[in-house]
C-alpha cells in the first residue's frame, strides 16, 4: 500500500535519474559522438581531464559564481523572511517577494540581458541620467559573472526568503515571548532563538541552492554564451559544449560524472556540518 | 548530473520532429533552414513543386541558428532528421565525417543538372574528391550599411564612401571618414580637437560582437591585409599567427579603446550592430548580403550601402555560399533529389530572386534580386560587385570545425579586450589549434 503512493515519485527516479546516471557513467567511458557507434576507452576521458586546462578554468569560474550568488541570496533571503515575519505578516508582500522566482530564468535572462546592455539599455541610461559612469555589465569579461550572479540572485532570493519564512512558523511564539519580558533585543532573539532552530531549513536552503547553484545553466545559454572570453564558460556550460557543440559525449558524460560526484560530496559535507537531521526544538 | 537536460533535449527533439507522416500515399518532404525571413519565400517555391509533383509535400521548418543545428543533430541521431536541409559550410566537415549527407554526384550525373549554370565557386565548395553533397542555393557577401542623415549631417555624398582604402597602419580614408562620422555628447565630431571618446552619442562605425572567423566584423579588413586562416580548404593548418591578422585586430582593439570611434569590445553587448544602428549610436556597420531585407523592412530612416574599402591586396569578402543536402537517413531520397533540384532550378531561385532577401546561386536569380531592391529604391551594387573570385575568399573549411570556433572566438576577443599582447594571443590559439590535427 505504502509503495503505491510513493510509486509515481519512485517510477520518475528510476526513469528520469537512476537510469540517466548510470548511462552517463557508461557513456563517460566511450568515445562518442552522437552520429556513429560508441567506442569503448575505458577511463580515458577522465584521464584527459585532469590535464584539460579549460576544465579547470570552467570549474574555477563556477566557484566564483557560487561564492558571488550564495552568500548574498541567503542572507537577503534570511534578513526578507524574518522582517517579514517580524514586521509585516502580509500574504501581498510575500507575494512580491516571491514574484521573480516565477518567471522563467530564460525571460529573466532575456530581459535582464537587455536592460544591461551597455550601449542601448535602460539600466545604463539611468545609471547617465544620475552622473554615474556607463558599466559594461553582461558585457565585458570582469563584470559578466557578477552581473550573471546578481540576476540569479535576484530570482532566486524570494524562493530562499520563502523558506524561511516557514521555517520560521515552526519556532514557537512564546519563546519570542518570554524572550521579550527579559529584556532582549531583535538582535539577541535573531541570535538566541531564530537562528538556531531554523538550522534544518537553513541546512535544506543551503543543500539545495548550493548544488542549483553549481549548475547554472540557463541564464548564461541566454545572456553570454559562456563569453566574453570564456569569462563566464562555467562547468555546466563546458558539458553543454562538449555534448552539442563539439559532439563528444563520451567527454561530456565524463565531466558530468565528475560534478556529481562532487556535489555529493559537498552535500555530504553540508548535512554533517549543518548537522541537518537534528533539531533543537525538541 | 546534467545528463538529464542531454537525454531530456534529446527525447524532446525526438517528440517534437517527427510528427510528419505523410496520408495515403503522400510523401510529405520535411524541410529545414535558420533563416526567417527566407522561410515564406521557400513556401511559394514549395506550392509550384507540389502543383508539379503530385503526392508529394512540402513541409518548412524554420529554427533559429543556434538551435538549428542541435536540433538537427539530435535528430540525426534519433532517426528524426529533415529528409532536406540548409547546410552550412562549417558544418560540412563534421556532416561528412559522419555519413549524415547523401551523396548526390551521381543524381546530378544521371540527370544533367549544369552544374556551370551556378556563380563560380559556390559548387565547387560543396564537393571533395570529386563528389557533390550538396546543390548550390544561396551566396552572401559583405558590403558597408550607412545612415544617409548621418552622412548628409557630417558633410558626406554617397560618393564619398564609394572608393575609401584602408590599411593597418593608419587605416587610410577609411578611417577618415570613421572619425568623422563619429560624434560625441557635445556635438564634437572624432577628427575635431576636444572630442570626448567617453562620452560618444554616435559610433563611426559598430559591428557585431566578434568571433573565430568575424566574417561581418573583421574578416574582410583581415584578408584585404593579405590574412588567409587557412592553408586550402579542408586544410590543417591555420595561421592565426599571422602578421597580417595581429596588425588588423591591434587597430581594430584600438579604434574602440584608443580612439572612441567603435564601440570597444567591452562595450558590445550581446545585440548585434544592426540593432545599434537602428536605434540611431552608429552611422555605419559592416553587415552581410542576407540582412538587406531586414534593414529595408525595419528602417526608420534612409540608408545606403557602401562598398567595402580596399585595403592593401584590394576589396576582399567572405564569399559564403548555402546549399541544400539530403540526409543520409531519408525514407524518401528520390523525392527529396527531386525538391533538392527544383531549389536549385532556374524557376525557383528566379522566385527567391525576385522576393529579394538573397543572392540565389544562379546569375538570373541575382538579376531578379537587383531588379527587386531597385524597384524598392535599394542599390545592392555594393554586394554583387563582389562576387567574384578575385575579391573575395572562402568560409575556412576544416575539420574540427566547431572546438576551433570557440578557441578562435576566445583569442580575438581577448586581442580586443586588450587582454594581453595580440601576437602572443593568437600565436597560442593557432598553436592550439594546429594541434588537434
Amino acid at each position: 500500500m505504502g509503495f503505491l503512493f510513493v510509486a509515481p515519485a519512485f517510477v520518475g527516479f528510476l526513469v528520469f535519474y537512476l537510469y540517466p546516471t548510470l548511462r552517463a557513467v557508461e557513456i563517460s567511458l566511450t568515445d562518442w559522438n552522437l552520429l556513429r557507434a560508441p567506442k569503448f576507452i575505458g577511463l580515458a576521458n577522465y584521464a584527459r581531464l585532469l590535464g584539460d586546462a579549460t576544465f579547470w578554468h570552467s570549474a574555477w569560474v563556477t566557484l566564483t559564481y557560487v561564492l558571488y550568488n550564495i552568500p548574498i541570496q541567503t542572507v537577503l533571503g534570511l534578513l526578507l523572511a524574518v522582517l517579514s515575519d517580524r514586521l509585516a505578516r502580509s500574504v501581498a508582500l510575500r507575494a512580491v517577494i516571491i514574484a521573480p522566482y516565477l518567471i522563467s530564468n530564460v525571460v529573466a535572462a532575456l530581459i535582464w540581458m537587455l536592460m544591461l546592455d551597455p550601449i542601448l539599455g535602460l539600466t545604463n541610461a539611468f545609471l547617465d541620467t544620475i552622473g554615474i559612469a556607463r558599466q559594461s555589465f553582461l558585457a565585458s569579461p570582469d563584470q559578466a559573472m557578477i552581473s550573471v550572479a546578481a540576476i540569479s540572485t535576484w530570482r532566486h532570493t524570494g524562493l530562499t526568503a520563502l523558506l524561511f519564512y516557514a521555517g520560521l512558523q515552526a519556532i514557537p511564539r512564546h519563546l519570542y515571548e518570554a524572550a521579550k519580558l527579559e529584556g532582549a533585543s531583535e538582535w539577541v532573539m535573531f541570535r538566541r532563538i531564530t537562528l538556531p532552530l531554523l538550522r534544518p531549513v537553513l541546512a535544506f536552503v543551503l543543500v539545495t541552492s548550493l548544488i542549483g547553484s553549481f549548475q547554472v545553466f540557463d541564464v548564461i545559454a541566454v545572456a553570454t554564451a559562456g563569453g566574453p572570453a570564456d569569462s563566464t564558460r562555467v562547468i555546466l556550460w563546458y558539458i553543454y559544449e562538449n555534448a552539442f557543440q563539439f559532439h563528444k559525449m563520451g567527454y561530456a558524460s565524463a565531466l558530468s560524472v565528475v560534478l556529481f560526484v562532487v556535489l555529493i560530496l559537498i552535500t555530504l559535507l553540508q548535512m554533517r556540518l549543518l548537522k541537518a537531521d537534528q533539531s533543537d526544538l525538541d | 548530473m546534467k545528463t538529464y537536460i542531454l537525454a531530456g533535449l534529446i527525447a524532446s527533439t525526438a517528440l517534437t520532429c517527427g510528427a510528419s507522416m505523410a496520408s495515403a500515399g503522400d510523401v510529405t518532404l520535411n524541410y529545414w533552414m535558420w533563416d526567417a525571413n527566407q522561410a515564406p519565400v521557400y513556401q511559394q517555391c514549395a506550392a509550384k513543386f507540389e502543383a508539379a509533383n503530385p503526392g508529394i509535400k512540402i513541409k518548412i521548418t524554420q529554427d533559429s541558428w543556434d538551435n538549428y543545428w542541435t536540433t538537427l543533430t539530435t535528430g540525426f541521431v534519433s532517426g528524426n532528421a529533415p529528409d532536406v536541409f540548409v547546410n552550412h559550410l562549417s558544418r560540412f566537415p563534421e556532416f561528412l565525417e559522419n555519413g549524415v549527407m547523401e551523396d548526390i554526384t551521381d543524381r546530378i550525373a544521371k540527370d544533367k543538372v549544369d552544374m556551370k549554370a551556378y556563380l563560380s565557386g559556390l559548387a565547387e565548395s560543396w564537393a571533395k574528391d570529386d563528389h557533390q553533397w550538396g546543390l548550390p542555393k544561396d551566396w552572401d557577401t559583405i558590403a558597408i550599411v550607412y545612415n544617409k542623415d548621418m552622412l548628409a549631417a557630417a558633410g558626406l555624398k554617397d560618393s564619398d564612401l564609394a572608393n575609401l582604402d584602408w590599411n593597418a597602419k593608419d587605416g587610410g580614408s577609411f578611417e577618415k571618414v570613421v572619425a568623422h562620422m563619429t560624434v560625441d555628447q557635445n556635438g564634437k565630431r572624432g577628427d575635431e580637437p576636444g572630442f570626448d571618446k567617453s562620452k560618444v552619442a554616435v559610433y563611426g562605425w559598430v559591428s557585431n560582437p566578434a568571433d573565430g572567423y568575424g566574417q561581418n566584423q573583421w574578416s574582410f579588413f583581415a584578408a584585404s591585409n593579405g590574412f588567409k586562416a587557412i592553408d586550402k580548404p579542408w586544410g590543417s593548418k591555420y595561421a592565426y599567427d599571422s602578421p597580417a591578422l595581429v596588425d588588423t585586430l591591434t587597430w581594430l582593439r584600438d579604434l574602440g579603446i584608443k580612439k572612441g570611434f567603435t564601440i570597444s569590445q567591452e562595450n558590445i553587448g550581446s545585440l548585434n550592430a544592426s540593432a545599434i544602428f537602428s536605434a540611431g549610436k552608429a552611422a555605419m556597420v559592416p553587415d552581410g548580403s542576407w540582412m538587406i531585407s531586414t534593414y529595408r523592412d525595419t528602417s526608420k530612416f534612409g540608408f545606403g550601402f557602401a562598398p567595402l574599402p580596399k585595403g592593401p591586396e584590394g576589396r576582399k569578402s567572405m564569399f559564403n555560399g548555402l546549399a541544400d543536402s539530403i540526409w543520409s537517413g531519408s525514407k524518401h531520397k528520390d523525392e527529396a533529389w527531386k525538391w533538392v533540384k527544383y531549389v536549385g532550378s532556374s524557376e525557383c531561385q528566379t522566385i527567391v530572386g525576385e522576393a529579394g532577401v538573397v543572392f540565389p546561386a544562379r546569375p538570373e536569380g541575382d538579376k531578379a534580386a537587383e531588379a527587386a531592391h531597385k524597384a524598392k529604391g535599394l542599390d545592392v551594387s555594393a554586394f554583387t560587385l563582389l562576387a567574384t573570385p578575385e575579391s573575395t575568399f572562402p568560409f575556412p573549411i576544416s575539420d574540427h570545425a566547431s572546438e576551433i570556433s570557440t578557441i578562435l572566438k576566445s583569442a580575438v576577443q581577448n586581442v580586443l579586450l586588450n587582454k594581453g599582447e595580440p601576437a602572443k594571443i593568437l600565436k597560442d590559439a593557432n598553436a592550439q589549434v594546429n594541434g588537434m590535427f
